[in-house]
């Protein structure tokens, strides 16, 4: 166990430290001195500092790249999980951005401080290896998580996703820390590594047992199948940004610390989910729970009229793509992960923003809301073909990159005898089917005749600016990938 | 300077969606960027004197998967360049006259083109796929929005199967380059990687199925009349005329050069079948024969159009399984035929007479006596009919010649098969023709239509001269395709069951 | 190859009125028809010229011109006419003024009708004179398809059914020779008529065509046959040939008169000129094994046609069923040549007699059927398009200029000697009588028969009382005569001298007879 002092751990945390310190600083702020503002400039306000706060953090970060490995495994900091922290502050500031113009609660403060909570506890998930700071910051997070998706007390849908997400978290919580206690037993240790290097037999009921357990729990963590049950109530009835903010950042820190867990932790027992190639250990597991999510999330998308819940449903599709790259346990597909689950975390906070503008303006998320949009708000239709598009995996944007990578890394783990194939075949295939439900709503933006009362809309400024650079940063990164493959090497 | 042709068009896109531009300037700025590109692809043509690949572009794109942005043509590409360029300045021509939400239109158009011009282009495969799907989502649009019938169904019928198809290839090629290494998509590099021959046995139909779908090849040809007759003339143009042999260029650039053992016989038969070359032959004769069949009882003309296209195409994949050069070099002619032939057909049916009649049912054009009210479009598609029929001193004739030769020689019975299919073909044209534009009206029933406008004269003038130009010189292409199908590309398929 | 390329030229004049006159706009009746005479007296003017500069005394193409095109389908550019070739552009130079002038009542669309015809001429221009199947096919078919719309658009009422089943059967000869001879180009790797000829001369054609399409249920003669089959339909639909005959009544009755005089006058030789050209010297092995047959129908043509011309009672159908049996001798004179006779020149006279009379009488029936048609044409015009046989009487007190012109005419037809159509039968009859004695018999039949319904003409409507209806008919006008002279004066020149045109067509019978031994 390597231990610093508290000073170095202090500069080691030190983008954390300002994470929380910005929170705190909102907190106050609004609490203090803006209690009797407008909402707007409360919001503005406490957006500032929240936006600035994270600036500081991530700037921190790149001028001073840290490697460390603390406390036995608790903190593990390496210039790529730096660079997951900085796209976590990024996808929190464009969220808060997002949020800026949101009436559901007078709470300025509280909000966007929970945000920030809710990023650092990411933070701290995405650079720990020990399980017990992991489940910690799990915690954390999933707390956050829950009171954000509460916290439309006018709404009766916002009151039951956030208890549906509770009780579903709270009990696949359990699930976890279960599991995690059993790993804690079987290994005598709390390291990732040291666990990986505990266990002498792969075919341990026990260890088993374990497995099954912390995949549930994660599991529930990304929505994946069987474990999705909560995604599409919560998608539906969280205010948009804390929606935006579960759909992105929490799948980004929820996959890079599944797949940390399984193929750090359980290096071992991996089995094999090559066809006619069954062996028995976690990857056959992952490879089932990927493959029910890629044809479940698609298959029931085809068939909404919300918009939100079909991007939940698509969520759960695309939980499914991303687990293939954890079923592939090697550092490329590690890399094609992060690269996919980043830029669909930004296309889904795009995504949001724009339903946030719709059911402001047009006061609902139903398909028929969308109606003649195109004609209504010419730029926001734009940025949503962009989103879409990018979801259901056209080129040149960023979701097929992502899928190509993924796809490409995943077949390359068993590069001689295509093992995966079957895999990546059921995800292509499926994919295929996702332009249907994708191009439903692409279809009543562009091609339906508007409603009868409907003129033009005014998208708010900001809201305006941050969906057209999101919408340009997934058709730059589409273009030219390099840019942040080179960057999260 | 070819790679100028894509750019050109997708730098029009955003120009023609400023909200300064009016509905006239934005055709006038189409029209210009179509024959821009053309005009690019002609000065090449001209000074290209044999079919060798020409390098245009080469950078790295992404180095770590071993991606390059790379343009590149040789004869092939040269011709289905020059074919795009045609039936695209044809296609806004003809689509003069749109007037709901005109410049979205022609921005979606050109934006199609560009994809096009850019699967022509690619020698990467990754880049010829981006181009190939970035193609989908514009055809949707346009059979969505501007088009007649059922146009939602058929829209979403297109994208689906094309993005299915594209599906399949995407699996063979992501296969193809995780065996050959994962280092590179470069079509010459993977096409000289000797891929082991099971695993060619699958990819092959694999991706050659996946592009099949898009070449109208029967069964997967479905979505073929249905999107061609719900889309607005000029989408229907370039589907039948350039998008279609995005397919069959597809098959021939991609399956058979990257996957040539997959052609080889099984070693044992099924069902009468010893390889995947005897199936793919008899799906296009059956295309041939089918699509003739069906657009004899069709009771919509551009239905009769529609199942013609996929006939016509049946050609082209029966001329790509004959594994021959004459029977290739068939293949490609046909499609630079057919692909200027469907666009002034569909051109005659689509704006010179629903736009003016608002009606496409034979019967009740039969009382119209057209040749009366619209002599031009009527010459028209005369000359147009006959040339599709394959009538020797234009384009059909030379190409359906070579491909029936080819065919001779490996199938003799398909061969047969497929001169049914050409006489069932003059059968068909004959009745559309006979109904369309030569019934006789009640007299004084006649009443006026609105003539024929000069972008559609000029439009027609030229897809005609064309054919005639080709159809009596076809040394003009010849000249580029014989050598391509020469070089080293080719080689993989060269041995095993060349002719 | 350096000489000027007169056929090309001669090919292109019409090819250049035809889109002149196109791009005059759709109003200018007068100007169309204008333009179109001066471009066919322009190519009337150089197949003169044509004339002018061949030499008749050798048998060999002249005015030959070869130039490369599509080497990968072994196509060249190859025209080239003997004397044959120079006869069938002459008459079609001829017959083309004459329809045009006949022309004169069409008003709708004029300028399309006119330009349709020059298209007609240049198709008829590239047929005589086109060497390659490749560019000969494109004028074959070139020629078809503006018949087709001239008997459609312009016709008479039952127009539809009649150019539809013309089109029709023409279109299936037409595919079958297509497909004969694209058998034969995968066999052989020729399109060229010259060397598909040396290749047949030198017995190499058979073996070629087993080699590359034999299948094993069919010997060599079946595959032989089989091809020859198809080429022989294509050109016995156009002559015609009964049984291949019906599209032809319907068609020349219905055809605009103009249109009719084309089809007889030019079109109907290019199926006798096929047999020639085409057939006899390549499949002259293949004719001989299914002579009697072929004998038969064409003695069947002639006599057949002369009962069925007897029969009828439009004036347009007896006329348009005696030129199938005037073309009957045409076909009885080339199958009868076709008989085997050896290497020694037995026969050899009168197979060139037969020759001789075969083309003599192609010329001659071209102009005298065609101005029998023109003469019907000025009948309908006046009559209000009445044309039946029996709606006339005595018009020979009324319009004796007519009936005169007109009686001339039909005794050509007959065959009454000092007139053209005489030589032609005369020559026929002498050469094929030594060499089947049987089948020149019983054409005498045949004989008779167009002599009875040719008087049945003569004596219905020109002689016996005078019908009161055409009382007022008036006769022909001077620009008429002056019009009419031109054939008439052609016939009584060709009738007294046929040297004229037998001095341009001998030289090359006799070449064709030796091309024939083997």
């Amino acid at each position: 166990m390597i231990t610093v002092g508290f000073p170095e751990l202090f500069r080691l945390v030190l983008p954390e430290v300002i994470v929380v310190a910005a929170a705190l600083a909102v907190l106050s702020v609004d609490l203090l001195f803006m209690r009797a503002a407008a909402r707007r400039t409360r919001f503005a306000v406490a957006a500032v500092i929240s936006c600035i706060g994270c600036l500081v953090a991530a700037v921190q970060m790149l001028m001073v790249p840290q490697q460390a490995s603390v406390f036995d495994g608790m903190l593990v900091i390496s210039p790529q999980t730096q660079m997951i922290q900085i796209a976590l502050l990024v996808m929190a500031m464009l969220v808060i951005l997002l949020s800026i113009d949101s009436t559901f609660t007078p709470h300025v403060g509280e909000y966007l401080a929970l945000i920030l909570f809710a990023t650092a506890s990411m933070m701290f998930l995405v650079s720990s290896e020990n399980i017990l700071l992991i489940f910690i910051s799990l915690e954390l997070l999933s707390l956050s998580l829950y009171i954000l998706a509460a916290f439309n007390k006018q709404s009766v849908r916002s009151a039951e996703a956030a208890l549906k997400y509770f009780i579903f978290g709270g009990i696949s919580a359990a699930f976890a820390l279960f599991g995690l206690s059993l790993v804690y037993g079987l290994s005598n240790s709390t390291n990732l590594t040291q666990i990986a290097a505990a266990i002498k037999n792969p075919l341990d009921p026990l260890l088993f047992a374990a497995i099954v357990m912390v995949v549930v729990g994660f599991g529930f963590k990304v929505a994946a199948v069987p474990f999705h049950f909560w995604a599409p109530d919560v998608y539906e009835g969280a205010p948009t940004s804390s929606a935006a903010l579960i759909a992105s950042s929490s799948k980004v820190a929820g996959f890079v610390i599944f797949y940390k867990v399984m193929v750090i932790g359980f290096a071992g027992a991996e089995g094999s989910g090559v066809w006619r190639g069954y062996v028995s250990g976690w990857v056959p597991v992952i490879a089932t729970i990927a493959a029910l999510s890629m044809v479940l999330g698609n298959l029931v998308a085809i068939s909404q009229t919300s918009v939100r819940r079909l991007l939940a449903y698509s969520a759960i599709a695309h939980g499914g793509y991303m687990l293939l790259g954890i079923v592939s346990h090697t550092p490329q597909s590690f890399d094609a992960l992060l690269y996919y689950v980043v830029t669909y975390a930004l296309t889904t906070i795009g995504a949001f923003g724009v339903v946030a503008v719709v059911e402001d303006k047009i006061g609902g998320d139903k398909l028929s809301d969308f109606a003649g949009l195109s004609r209504r708000a010419p730029v926001l239709s734009f940025c949503m073909l962009i989103f879409m598009l990018s979801l259901a995996g056209i080129p040149p944007l960023a979701g097929f990159f992502g899928k190509f990578y993924l796809f490409t890394s995943v077949l390359t783990a068993q590069a001689r005898t295509l093992g995966l194939l079957w895999l990546v075949i059921l995800a292509i295939l499926m994919s295929t089917v996702s332009l249907y439900y994708y191009l439903q709503v692409l279809k009543r933006i562009y091609i339906a005749p508007t409603l009868d009362d409907a003129g033009p809309i005014r998208t708010p400024i900001v809201a305006q600016t941050i969906l057209c650079l999101i919408a340009f940063g997934v058709v730059v990164l589409g273009c030219a990938p390099n840019i942040l493959l080179v960057w999260l090497k | 300077m070819l790679a100028w042709t894509i750019y050109i068009s997708f730098l029009a896109v955003p120009v023609l969606l400023l909200p300064m531009v009016s509905v006239r300037a934005s055709r006038i700025i189409a029209l210009l960027t179509a024959m821009a590109g053309l005009g690019v692809t002609l000065v090449v043509f001209a000074h290209q004197q044999s079919g060798e690949m020409m390098t245009v572009t080469r950078v790295a794109w992404i180095p770590t998967l071993g991606l390059e942005y790379h343009l590149a043509a040789d004869g092939i590409s040269l011709s289905l360049l020059l074919l795009t360029g045609i039936v695209a300045v044809a296609g806004i021509l003809f689509s003069w006259n749109i007037e709901h939400r005109a410049k979205e239109f022609f921005a979606l158009y050109l934006a199609l083109i560009g994809g096009v011009y850019g699967v022509f282009l690619s020698f990467d495969l990754f880049l010829l796929f981006v181009f190939y799907e970035i193609a989908i989502i514009p055809k949707y649009f346009l059979i969505a929005i501007w088009g007649s019938t059922n146009r939602e169904y058929a829209a979403m019928k297109l994208a689906l199967y094309s993005f299915a198809g594209s599906a399949l290839v995407l699996i063979g090629l992501i296969a193809a380059y995780v065996v050959a290494g994962a280092k590179t998509m470069n079509l010459v590099e993977l096409a000289q990687y000797p891929f082991p021959v099971h695993f060619q046995m699958w990819t092959f139909p694999l991706v050659f199925i996946g592009f099949a779908v898009l070449a109208g090849m029967w069964p997967f040809h479905t979505w073929a009349p249905t999107g061609h007759v719900a889309a607005p003339t000029a989408a229907s143009m370039l589907l039948a005329g350039v998008v279609m042999k995005l397919g069959a260029y597809g098959c021939l650039r991609v399956a058979m050069t990257l996957f040539p053992r997959g052609l080889d016989a099984w070693g044992f038969h099924v069902l009468g079948f010893g390889s995947w070359r005897d199936v793919f032959a008899l799906l296009a004769v059956i295309g041939i024969v089918y699509g003739a069949m069906v657009a004899l009882v069709q009771k919509d003309f551009k239905f009769v159009v529609g199942y013609s296209s996929v006939s016509h195409m049946g050609f082209v994949l029966l001329g790509l399984m004959t594994l021959s050069q004459i029977g290739l070099s068939g293949a490609v002619l046909q499609m630079f035929s057919h692909g200027i032939l469907a666009g002034l057909l569909f051109a005659v049916v689509g704006r010179m007479v629903y736009d003016r009649t608002h009606t496409r049912d034979l019967a009740a054009l039969e009382k119209m006596s057209l040749y009366k009210l619209i002599p031009f479009a009527a010459a028209t598609f005369v000359i147009a009919s006959m040339a599709s029929i394959g009538l020797p001193g234009f384009s059909g004739f030379v190409a359906e010649l070579q491909v029936l030769m080819g065919a001779w020689r490996a199938f003799p019975p398909y061969m047969i098969c497929a001169g049914v299919g050409v006489v069932i073909g003059v059968a068909y044209t004959w009745r559309a023709m006979q109904k369309a534009f030569f019934g006789e009206a009640e007299p004084g029933s006649l009443h006026t239509l609105p003539p024929i406008s000069t972008p559609e004269r000029i439009g027609a003038i030229m897809l005609i001269a064309v054919s005639l130009i080709i159809g009596l010189y076809p040394q003009l292409l010849l000249n580029l395709v014989v050598p391509a199908l020469n070089s080293p590309l080719f080689d993989g398929l060269r041995k095993g069951s060349w002719q | 190859m350096n000489a000027f390329p007169f056929i090309s030229v001669l090919t292109a004049v019409p090819l250049i009125g035809a889109f002149g006159i196109l791009c005059l706009g759709a109003q200018n009746k007068k100007l169309a028809r204008g333009v179109a005479l001066a471009f066919s007296f322009m190519a009337l003017a150089l197949t003169l010229i044509l004339w002018h500069r061949f030499d008749p005394a050798s048998g060999a193409l002249q005015f030959e011109e070869l130039h490369a095109w599509i080497p990968a389908i072994g196509v060249q550019y190859h025209v080239g006419i003997d004397g044959l070739g120079l006869l069938m552009l002459m008459l079609s130079a001829v017959i083309v003024p004459m329809s045009i002038a006949a022309s004169s009542e069409i008003q709708e669309r004029a300028p399309l009708y006119f330009s349709l015809v020059l298209f007609l001429q240049a198709g008829l221009f590239g047929t005589f004179s086109a060497l390659n199947f490749f560019h000969w096919f494109i004028f074959w078919e070139l020629s078809l398809i503006p018949a087709f719309f001239l008997i459609r658009l312009w016709g008479g009422s039952k127009r539809g059914p009649a150019a539809t089943q013309f089109f029709v059967y023409t279109m299936v000869g037409s595919i079958a020779l297509l497909l004969a001879f694209l058998a034969i180009f995968q066999s052989t790797g020729k399109f060229d008529f010259i060397d598909l000829a040396e290749l047949a001369r030198n017995g190499q054609l058979v073996p070629a065509l087993v080699g590359k399409l034999g299948w094993h249920k069919f010997g060599a003669e079946q595959i032989a046959l089989i091809i020859f089959f198809g080429a022989f339909l294509g050109f016995a639909v156009k002559v015609p040939l009964i049984p291949f005959h019906t599209w032809l009544p319907s068609a020349y009755a219905e055809a605009p008169t103009g249109t009719t005089m084309l089809l007889t006058g030019a079109m109907s030789k290019m199926g006798v000129y096929g047999f020639l050209r085409i057939l006899l010297p390549i499949f002259y092995p293949e004719m001989r094994s299914v002579l009697t047959p072929l004998l038969w129908l064409a003695v069947a043509t002639i006599i057949l046609s002369a009962y069925a011309a007897f029969a009828q009672k439009d004036l347009k159908r007896m006329l348009a069923y005696s030129s199938i049996n005037h073309l009957g001798y045409c076909m009885l004179g080339i199958f009868a040549v076709a008989r085997f006779t050896g290497n020694d020149g037995a026969f050899a006279l009168d197979k060139t007699a037969a020759l001789n009379g075969v083309m003599l009488q192609m010329f001659n029936h071209g102009l005298t059927a065609a101005t029998l048609f023109w003469f019907v044409a000025l009948l309908e015009k006046r009559s209000g398009g009445l044309r039946g046989l029996n709606d006339f009487g005595g018009l020979r007190k009324v319009a004796p200029v007519f009936c005169g012109l007109m009686g001339i005419a039909l005794f050509s037809s007959l065959g009454l000697p000092g007139l053209n159509g005489f030589v032609g039968e005369f020559l026929i009859l002498r050469g094929t009588f030594p060499l089947t004695t049987w089948a020149t018999s019983l054409t005498v039949i045949g004989l008779l028969v167009t002599a009875i319904f040719i008087l049945t003409i003569l004596q219905r409507v020109f002689a016996g009382p005078l019908n009161e209806k055409w009382s007022q008919l008036q006769d022909l006008t001077v620009g008429e005569r002056l019009e009419l002279l031109a054939p008439i004066a052609l016939m009584f020149v060709l009738g007294l001298y046929p040297q004229l045109v037998l001095g341009i067509i001998n030289s090359t019978a006799m070449k064709m007879v030796q091309q024939l031994r083997y």
